[in-house]
């Protein structure tokens, strides 16, 4: 039985938890807890707090690098967007994902390692000086607590659309047992939560793929499935749905509305390298690496297994739009958007949202005991994306602002008591985040594009810091600058005359995912170019202060003790062919 | 690996998948015995005994090579 203070309206909900389930949810939740307390005796210094005691293996770096980003939306999110969209989902998964984190482990990962920052605004002020830093950083802390309040909001209202739970009750729960198990222990309590969430994310989820290709009777026959059903229902581009790259050539042959250049240079190019060589919430997980060679391998293992991850989030999307259907009429089920589903008319008339399909396919396939096991994974995915978001969150608080700003003469002890109170702080300040979007729920369809506008800027100002010693510190605040600024002029613009849409992102048919790929190129494009600009007119810094930062004024270890097998260049290679042969296969 | 104490992170995986993989492997044979009266999809493969059991037994495994005596033992070796 489910205590009476979680149900809302069980009679209403999409699944029902039994004893046992009710059981495993509550033993991860003591698990965590007692990582937590365990780990507090080894966070004593800032390096252990902060960076783990740069002392982690390339495995256990590998996949919390992969886990912070694995959160609960990001499954659930994915999982609807293969509905909506097909296969083409898949594209974050690969291409938006796997030549970023391949480059980063090999051409900008010895940069971040040897110049031992605390953060990516860190790697700037030592680059660019501490304007740089500053624009950097405030937006990211700001952001960072945004998002992580959105977030678990929109985790508790699915929660209370799949289990009947109480938002009050899911939001205080998971991200209370966040706040402690991190202010606890610091990067390596969210590290080793992260690493034991992976592991539980797919002993949870991986279960309904190979149930569903059981029941489709494998990938032709789920093929075939989606077409008859599109067909039926008079859905353009039936075929579009189950190949990656074929439907690209033109903007209305697929549901997307996009093509291959958006895809290529807008996510594959900008959104993906600025996001996973940038963004701190993933990169502070390798900066915890014991050493160069495994701050390097960590990337490649989490490549390995991100390219895995379409079969957990991808196919049962799929799996959705060929199986799923009503179990009263028997009639095909067609999910609809999320805020037309949990609308008062949606919910009265038994709609479905796109982000259900995940839990549904859950509920499909799996009883007792498994139920409880898939729903520990959707709250440890949620749980492993707010502590990445929190631990980053007091690293760049403590180092880049009160340390840059406010007190720069802090002393170490001190930085470790203002990480646990930030860690407690940005949970709370998520939380009121997380009230203010129930009361105001249009702030969720901006703040995603917000976040683009810092990410895909700061992609261009990193990397021309680290590869071209010309960039000067004005030319890398300015070029930051106004690469922020442009995104957000043409997101504007968009708003405010939707015909700008053929210029922002060269079709009309452009969907919003589409919008975000053209409006990252053209921003990235323009931090760029005023770099370039700013940095040939202005006093470049002297090559003695850019060592350790700079292409070409960096030595860099050398591999050639490592046998083959153990070459960081070699687990790329192959991470790469397998990617390519991926992209062969689902053409 | 340093993990700070004699506790790998591994040893944690392996506990908790070794509890899981108990739960849902006893919920399993139980249903064999007492069949629900409603059923999932597939319901005739049994997936929670098999996936339960591979749970148990991964989870066994981790449990035992990364135990805190092998670990402690580990250690010694090294210094």
């Amino acid at each position: 039985m489910i205590p009476a203070f979680l149900v809302l309206a069980s009679s209403s909900t999409l699944v029902h938890l039994s004893a046992v389930d009710l059981v495993i949810i509550v033993f991860y939740f003591a698990l965590v807890l007692a990582i937590g307390m365990y780990l507090k005796e080894q966070a004593n210094t800032g390096e252990d707090f902060f960076m783990a005691g740069r002392e982690m293996t390339a495995w256990v770096a590998g996949l919390a690098f992969l886990s912070a980003n694995l959160g609960s939306l990001e499954l659930m999110g994915w999982a609807g967007n293969a509905y909506k969209y097909g296969i083409l989902a898949a594209h974050w998964y690969w291409i938006g994902a796997i030549p970023a984190m391949l480059f980063l482990a090999l051409v900008m990962m010895p940069f971040y390692h040897i110049c031992k920052t605390h953060s990516v605004p860190g790697y700037l002020n030592l680059r660019f000086g501490q304007s740089a830093q500053t624009l950097s950083s405030i937006s990211f802390a700001f952001m960072t607590v945004l998002m992580s309040g959105i977030n678990m909001y929109a985790m508790a209202v699915v929660m209370k659309v799949v289990l009947g739970w109480n938002i009050n009750v899911s939001i205080l729960v998971s991200s209370v047992t966040v706040a402690i198990y991190v202010a606890l222990g610091g990067l390596r309590s969210a590290i080793f939560n992260e690493v034991l969430q992976f592991f539980l994310i797919w002993a949870g989820a991986l279960l309904i793929p190979i149930l569903g290709l059981v029941e489709a009777g494998g990938w032709s026959g789920l093929k075939a499935k989606i077409l008859q059903n599109l067909t039926e229902q008079h859905v353009a581009n039936p075929g579009a749905y189950t190949h990656l790259w074929s439907t690209l050539g033109d903007f209305s042959k697929n549901p997307m509305g996009i093509n291959w250049v958006g895809i290529v240079f807008g996510l594959g190019a900008v959104i993906s390298m600025g996001y996973w060589t940038t963004d701190f919430l993933v990169i502070q997980r390798v900066l915890s690496a014991k050493d160069l060679r495994s701050a390097k391998l960590a990337p490649i293992i989490g490549a390995a297994f991100k390219m895995c991850v379409p079969f957990i989030v991808i196919l049962p999307g799929l799996l959705g739009l060929a199986l799923l259907r009503d179990p009263h009429t028997g009639s095909l089920l067609r999910l609809v958007p999320a805020n037309l589903a949990w609308s008062d008319a949606g919910q009265a008339q038994g709609l479905h949202g796109y982000d259900e399909v995940l839990p549904l396919m859950l509920a499909r396939y799996c009883g007792p005991g498994l139920l409880g096991l898939g729903i520990t994974a959707l709250i440890a995915g949620f749980m492993s994306g707010m502590a990445g978001n929190v631990s980053a969150f007091a690293t760049v608080w403590t180092y880049d602002i009160y340390g840059a700003l406010i007190n720069k003469n802090a002393s170490d002890e001190f930085k470790v008591k203002m990480g646990r109170v930030v860690t407690l702080a940005g949970v709370g300040v998520s939380i009121l985040t997380a009230y203010l979007v129930m009361h105001a729920q249009s702030i969720m369809d901006y703040v995603q594009a917000l976040f683009s506008f810092f990410i895909a800027p700061l992609f261009g100002t990193v990397l021309l810091g680290m590869l071209w010693k010309r960039a000067t510190p004005a030319g890398g605040f300015w070029g930051l600058f106004a690469g922020t600024l442009s995104s957000i002029g043409m997101y504007t613009w968009v708003k405010l005359d939707p015909g700008a849409v053929r210029y922002v992102a060269l079709s009309m048919q452009a969907q919003d995912q589409a919008q975000n790929m053209f409006r990252a190129l053209w921003c990235c494009s323009i931090c760029v170019v005023v770099t370039v600009v700013v940095s040939l007119m202005t006093k470049p810094k002297p090559d003695a202060e850019l060592t350790g930062l700079v292409y070409g004024l960096t030595a860099i270890p050398h591999e050639e003790h490592v046998s083959l097998f153990h070459s960081p260049t070699f687990w790329a290679v192959v991470t790469g062919l397998a990617f390519v042969i991926l992209q062969i296969i689902f053409w | 690996m340093k993990t700070g104490g004699s506790l790998s992170i591994w040893f944690f995986i392996g506990v908790c998948l070794l509890v899981n993989g108990v739960l849902i492997f006893a919920t399993g044979i139980y249903e064999v015995a007492h069949p629900p009266e409603s059923r999932v999809v597939l319901y005739d493969l049994h997936a929670n005994i098999w996936w339960g059991g591979l749970l148990l037994i991964l989870g066994l495994l981790y449990s035992l090579h990364f135990s805190p005596a092998k670990e402690r033992a580990r250690i010694a070796g090294k210094s």
